[in-house]
């Protein structure tokens, strides 16, 4: 950068508190000290006064290993832009698609806000960076994409270069979804040896691929990030990305464009005010907002209601003024609606803005329906624009189209019968891009059946949102008001509900309500699985057998219901994704714990309580068109009921199960399926226990196995359901066996987690789901399947040292054999006292060590200074923090160590090791031959 | 307040008042850049004419002091989506609304401007009126379709008077203002050159009075046809001095030596035109603001070379005597607004002045 003289920010490596502040003199405060060596850089910080500095150095100093600090001038709270550029072997460059993040330089682009365009740019400010991130890209002689990211002085012309990734990223999926421009796809020519010039424009087909988009629209993006399901965990943004997923929308206004991304969320809050936030103090709020968390957006929004002005704000947020004074328009747009019910010209302004019928609604304290009828009254319906890459310079045929309130819609619908698809919106735990894979695969098999495939979807990293998988795209929010505005215009012969994930189930009822015809699996049938009682009534009728289980809508009824069924048990409240506030309780004052402090239980949100059955978890993934039903696969989970589906280790085939209880789970799976009324995919999980197998779940939808099972069982899952939901029946399909012949091959799906990101989080495993991925492994048997399938899911598989045990008391026995089993491997097993008593009591040789406050080397320290390889450390009760047990699991994730949680993972890998070792014993004795007296 | 937006062809928009209140018609185009409305506005080959910004969010930066092309911006009239009511920038001193009053130039906002860009591209270019929401429609076709294109724009944007910014050691340019944007000064400045800027109708002789090392034909607005008594003048200067031309002082410079000027059906308006060097085969982004070009198969006969071609349509973006001693381009080197990827055309032009004037035979 020095060469091609583009400005960096200052920064110079210090050993010394006085070599510090004389550096942060010569480059002027504030700066950024990072200790050298240190995890999520403890001690570190920026120091704007110079006794902070030397403070912050001190600190620093001393965490760091090495005695080093890097002291780098303090650029946070400026414009953070990014170019994404391409350049070709011809040397010929462009920008694709620059953009600015609404928060500025200090949160990681990841987790910031982004507009596209950049908004606060004046032309010259634009061209500095533009000609900047060529200059780099040519220098780095890049063929193909590249992001740059750079920071600019709100208060001059002065701009530094922040970071520069020689590759296609994250942003360059943003920036290809915000401009219709097919980074990945020109790249991979330019990477073959094409140009730019004598490439094809997909999009126009009548330019070239060598210009820059022109964008007559306002894309946003916002992060979703897991919070909802760490609730322990910190929210405060910084340099560490946190966000799982993100959402993107399109608008021709600056409000249409954030709350239309706002909705897009598929979180409780459609808009930017918030109820719950009129509760918050001052000083929370001015807290929030220089602390930047998740919610800053809607905490923003609240001092504008509380009439603070945009100065102060932005005296708190370093967020540019025009981000700020349009948030501050919103919310008095807001509060005028609000004074003004069936105001029909503030109305319109209120939709040309972005506002959503719901919300409207709320403030005029009606229905969303009358909202709506109200509207197609005054004829305010929104009209589609195309993304055309060239602001309708040139005729363009894209399919890809979005919605807002203008005179000209460009979205004509064709004479061809029509099927729509729902997607699942943003990734996040629980619902990741699986859903996504079947969503494709539906869209396929839909055009097969000669019919338009429509997708509506609003995650800009899927494969969903690219405009050429389907016939007709509309990127826009998963609301009932969205999805309906799309229906009314292409008048499709039906919706497919099952491939979107929960998000997509959740808009079947109103759908439904509103005429729109559900394909597949009806409405009540999804309901009967969804709905405690009904799905109760309908197993008893099948005589399908369930974990016995009971409703509560009170502490004292919980109580009750937990005494007649018998400890321990799985409370959770009902309709939950991805086994949110899910938990095993043991006692009674656990269990009234829970009532009070996980949820908030009432007549309308009851708690489910069921029996909880310790034992093997089975899962089915079958196909049924309601007069037959075909399973492609069944898998086993490596660790017991009680952690997550999501986040155990599946097996496929099962390795273990004998033949009668897999018989048994078909037979279950046909009768629920047909007794059901699924029409579609099904997903079902049971619980082997003592010999007899009951059902945990049902979901009426493409599961997150479908990808799995397709994969390993060469059946096109998603396609085969969707042809069946389209009218075809399995027979006719060719699908004539109940049951899939099982691979002679076996395969594992391990799920990947982000613990090392998300601080504060507990990493144990338990009924509420923790992976943010998941890898598959498969060879020719389990352990070497399993090999595959940890490696890839970034575990280092030791090979040897020090096991390091701690172990609740209801396991102590397995670990028993677990522990000789390690020792025999090689490995050297320690254990804090009472653990080790028991293993030394059972003849094995264990060192006993400290716990944590009983001095070092101690538990934690180990950890620490790297002298365990590995941490067997099941579950004691209690959530706290501050609890020994998750000081341990956080030392160890956070040095990067492996910490397995359940006993059955742990033999699990104990299976691989052993598989991988070579056992050195003694050969039998050879026998001596007796020889008889008196034979001659 | 409400406004109307009148198309020659009977379509009518209807939006909010900006800028100054009074009625007036005019050439309606668009253009697709996403910033630089300040630059665009300023610039006077937009006189006469009514500009629709197809970016839907104008105004979000406010304008400043640095950032005009002329001093008295002559457009006719502004058409946006959206005007954003929060200018903010450090160096913004006045609004865009402001703006418009102060120059008198009215403006409609709330326009669905991408329906308008596409009557505009599927049509060609056509007349409109920015009027009050009383006015008749009739009234203001009739009058729409009655009246003629003027055909004294470069009259009313050239300087009067010549005049001339000292230099630091440069070569001594003459720059013929048909219109000229303020950043082709800048540059010459920039790389040292004393600039004298004369009158559209300066004569030859004049202009060769002056000793230049070389001479500038400006940008300007309008159809190069109107103004016979300028190619004129160019031809009586091809071969006797260095050359630069730009847009409509490209156009000049293929007149005078032979081409043909057509008129094109949307023009060429944005920040984001590819050009190739057919020489070097490498690609240009270019700020680009014409709505008539030069017919390449006119040239087949002149002394003239195709150095540039615009990648998507072909057309003809850059010529060149042989000897290189005269050449011009369609687009803008000068940017402001727009990609500086082909500024390096200032050097070419010095290069060109230091090697000796041959006669042209």
């Amino acid at each position: 950068m020095h060469e091609l003289g583009q400005p960096v920010p200052a920064s110079d490596i210090v050993h010394s508190v006085e070599e510090g502040v004389q550096f942060a003199e010569e480059i002027g405060l504030p700066v950024i000290v990072r200790p050298a060596y240190t995890l999520g850089g403890t001690g570190g910080g920026i120091a704007t006064t110079m006794e902070q500095l030397k403070e912050t150095l001190a600190s620093g100093l001393a965490y760091s290993p090495v005695d080093q600090c890097l002291v780098e001038q303090s650029i946070a709270g400026m414009k953070e832009v990014e170019y994404e550029v391409m350049r070709d072997r011809n040397d010929d460059a462009i920008v694709v698609c620059n953009m600015e993040n609404l928060d500025p330089v200090g949160i990681h682009t990841g987790d910031s806000i982004v507009t596209a365009p950049s908004q606060t740019l004046t032309d010259r400010d634009y061209q500095r960076l533009r000609d900047a991130s060529l200059t780099i890209i040519r220098a780095l002689k890049i063929e193909g994409g590249c992001n740059v990211q750079l920071a600019h002085n709100p208060h001059s012309d002065e701009y530094y270069v922040i970071e520069v990734n020689p590759r296609v990223s994250r942003s360059s999926a943003l920036a290809s979804k915000a401009t219709g421009y097919p980074i990945a796809k020109i790249a991979t020519k330019i990477a073959v040896g094409y140009h730019l010039k004598e490439l094809k424009n997909p999009v126009t087909k009548r330019t070239y691929a060598s210009f820059e988009p022109a964008l007559d629209y306002i894309v946003t993006k916002i992060p979703r990030w897991p919070f909802d399901k760490f609730s322990s965990a910190n929210r405060k943004l910084g340099t560490q990305m946190k966000a799982t997923g993100e959402v993107m929308a399109i608008g021709r206004t600056f409000g249409e464009s954030l709350l239309k991304g706002i909705r897009s969320l598929d979180m409780k809050d459609d808009h930017l005010l918030l109820p719950r936030y009129e509760n918050e103090t001052d000083e929370a709020l001015i807290h929030q907002w220089e602390n930047a968390d998740d919610e800053r957006l809607f905490a923003v929004a609240e001092g504008f209601r509380r009439g603070f002005t945009v100065a102060e704000l932005h005296k708190h947020t370093a967020i540019d003024a025009f981000y700020l004074m349009h948030i501050e328009g919103l919310v008095h747009l807001h509060l005028a609606i609000n004074d003004a019910p069936w105001d029909a010209e503030l109305l319109q302004t209120a939709k040309e803005n972005g506002f959503s019928d719901s919300t409207i609604s709320q403030l005029w304290d009606t229905t969303e329906g009358d909202i709506r009828a109200f509207r197609k009254q005054q004829n305010m319906t929104p009209v589609y624009k195309m993304v055309d890459t060239c602001a309708a310079e040139f005729a363009s045929e894209t399919p890809y189209f979005y919605s807002t309130f203008e005179e000209e819609n460009e979205s004509i619908k064709t004479e061809k019968s029509s099927v729509l698809v729902l997607g699942s919106g943003p990734i996040r735990i629980g619902q990741g891009v699986e859903f996504d894979y079947a969503t494709v695969h539906s869209v396929w098999a839909i055009q097969e059946a000669g019919y338009e495939a429509i997708i509506i979807n609003n995650n800009p990293e899927t494969v969903s949102t690219d405009f050429s998988m389907s016939d007709k795209l509309y990127f826009e929010p998963l609301t009932f008001e969205d999805v309906m505005n799309v229906i009314d215009l292409e008048k499709p012969k039906g919706v497919v509900v099952q491939f979107g994930g929960q998000t997509a189930i959740n808009l079947a009822e109103k759908l439904h309500e509103a005429g729109v015809n559900i394909l597949g699996t009806t409405l009540e049938a999804m309901d009967t699985a969804e709905d405690r009682d009904k799905f109760e009534r309908a197993l008893k009728g099948l005589d399908v057998p369930m974990p016995p289980g009971k409703t509560a809508t009170s502490v004292d009824g919980a109580i009750e219901a937990a005494n007649v069924l018998g400890y321990p048990v799985l409370v959770r409240p009902s309709y939950v994704l991805g086994g949110r506030a899910m938990e095993i309780v043991d006692t009674e004052d656990e269990l009234v714990r829970y009532m009070k402090e996980a949820v908030h239980v009432h007549a309308e949100h009851p708690v489910l309580i069921d029996r909880y059955f310790f034992g093997k978890e089975i899962e089915v993934d079958a196909i049924s068109d309601g007069n037959n039903v075909f399973i492609p696969g069944m898998m086993e989970h490596i660790e017991r009921a009680g952690v997550h589906s999501g986040d155990s280790i599946a097996v496929y085939p099962p390795q273990t199960l004998s033949e009668q209880t897999k018989q048994e789970v078909i037979r279950q799976t046909v009768k629920l399926a047909k007794g059901l009324g699924i029409i579609g995919l099904l997903n079902i999980q049971f619980v082997l226990h003592e010999n007899s197998v009951y059902v945990i779940e049902v979901n009426p939808r493409a599961s997150r196995t479908v990808p799995f099972l397709s994969k390993m069982t060469g059946v096109p899952m998603a396609q085969l359901a969707t042809q069946v939901i389209l009218g075809s029946n399995l027979t006719d399909l060719g699908y004539t066996d109940v049951y899939h012949p099982e691979s002679d091959r076996v395969s594992v799906k391990a799920p990947v987690f982000s613990f090392a990101k998300l601080r504060r989080v507990d990493i144990h495993l338990g009924p509420e789901m923790k992976s943010t991925g998941e890898v598959l492994g498969r060879d020719l048997n389990l352990e070497k399947a399993l090999y595959k399938g940890l490696v890839a899911s970034g575990m280092n598989i030791p090979r040897k040292g020090n096991v390091l045990f701690t172990i609740a008391d209801k396991d102590k026995e397995e670990a028993v054999r677990l522990a000789e089993r390690y020792e025999r491997l090689g490995f050297t097993l320690m254990a804090t006292s009472g653990t080790a008593k028991l293993l030394q009591s059972e003849g094995v040789a264990v060192q006993t060590v400290h716990k944590i406050g009983e001095g070092t080397p101690n538990i934690s320290s180990l950890i620490k200074d790297g002298d365990a390889q590995l941490v067997i450390n099941t579950f004691t009760k209690g959530k706290q923090p501050a609890r020994d047990g998750f000081r341990i699991r956080r030392e160890a994730v956070e040095h990067e160590i492996i910490c397995l949680t359940s006993m059955d993972t742990a033999f699990a890998l104990l299976h691989v090791l052993e598989m991988m070792s070579f056992a050195t014993e003694p050969v039998p004795r050879l026998e001596r031959v007796q020889v008889k007296e008196g034979v001659q | 307040m409400k406004r109307q937006l009148i198309l020659e062809d009977g379509h009518v928009f209807t939006g909010r008042a900006f800028g100054s209140k009074k009625e007036q018609s005019g050439e309606i185009v668009f253009n697709t850049g996403m910033t630089g409305y300040q630059e665009i506005m300023s610039d006077p080959s937009y006189s006469g004419q009514i500009i629709t910004f197809t970016y839907p969010l104008i105004g979000n930066y406010g304008t400043n002091r640095s950032d005009f092309e002329t001093i008295a911006p002559s457009l006719h009239g502004v058409v946006v989506k959206s005007l954003s009511p929060y200018p903010n920038h450090w160096k913004h001193s006045e609004s865009f609304n402001e703006l418009l009053v102060r120059f008198d130039v009215p403006g409609i906002e709330g326009v669905d401007t991408r329906k308008l860009t596409k009557l505009i591209r599927d049509k060609g270019t056509v007349r409109a009126v920015i009027c009050n929401e009383e006015t008749s429609v009739d009234r203001v076709i009739e009058q729409l379709q009655s009246e003629n294109a003027a055909k004294n724009q470069v009259a009313k944007v050239s300087t009067t008077h010549s005049f001339s910014v000292p230099g630091s050691h440069g070569p001594k340019i003459v720059l013929i203002d048909y219109g000229a944007k303020q950043n082709i000064m800048r540059e010459l400045l920039k790389r040292g050159c004393e600039v004298h800027v004369v009158p559209y109708n300066t004569s030859a002789k004049d202009i060769l009075k002056e000793n230049p090392d070389g001479v500038m034909l400006s940008n300007g607005p309008g159809d190069p046809r109107d103004i016979p008594e300028c190619v004129d003048v160019v031809k009586s200067l091809v071969g006797k001095t260095k050359i630069f031309g730009i847009c409509l002082g490209h156009q000049l410079l293929c007149l005078a030596l032979g081409g043909r000027a057509v008129k094109m059906k949307f023009g060429h308006r944005g920040s984001n035109h590819p050009v190739v060097n057919l020489r070097t085969q490498t690609v240009s982004l270019t700020a680009q603001n014409h709505g008539y070009t030069i017919d390449a198969e006119s040239l087949l006969h002149t002394p003239l070379f195709v150095t540039h071609q615009a990648v998507n349509d072909g057309s003809v973006e850059g010529v060149a005597l042989e000897d290189g001693s005269a050449f011009s381009v369609q687009y803008h080197p000068e940017a402001a607004p727009g990609p500086s990827d082909a500024n390096a055309l200032f050097d070419q032009f010095l290069q060109q002045i230091r090697k000796p004037v041959k006669e042209l035979s």
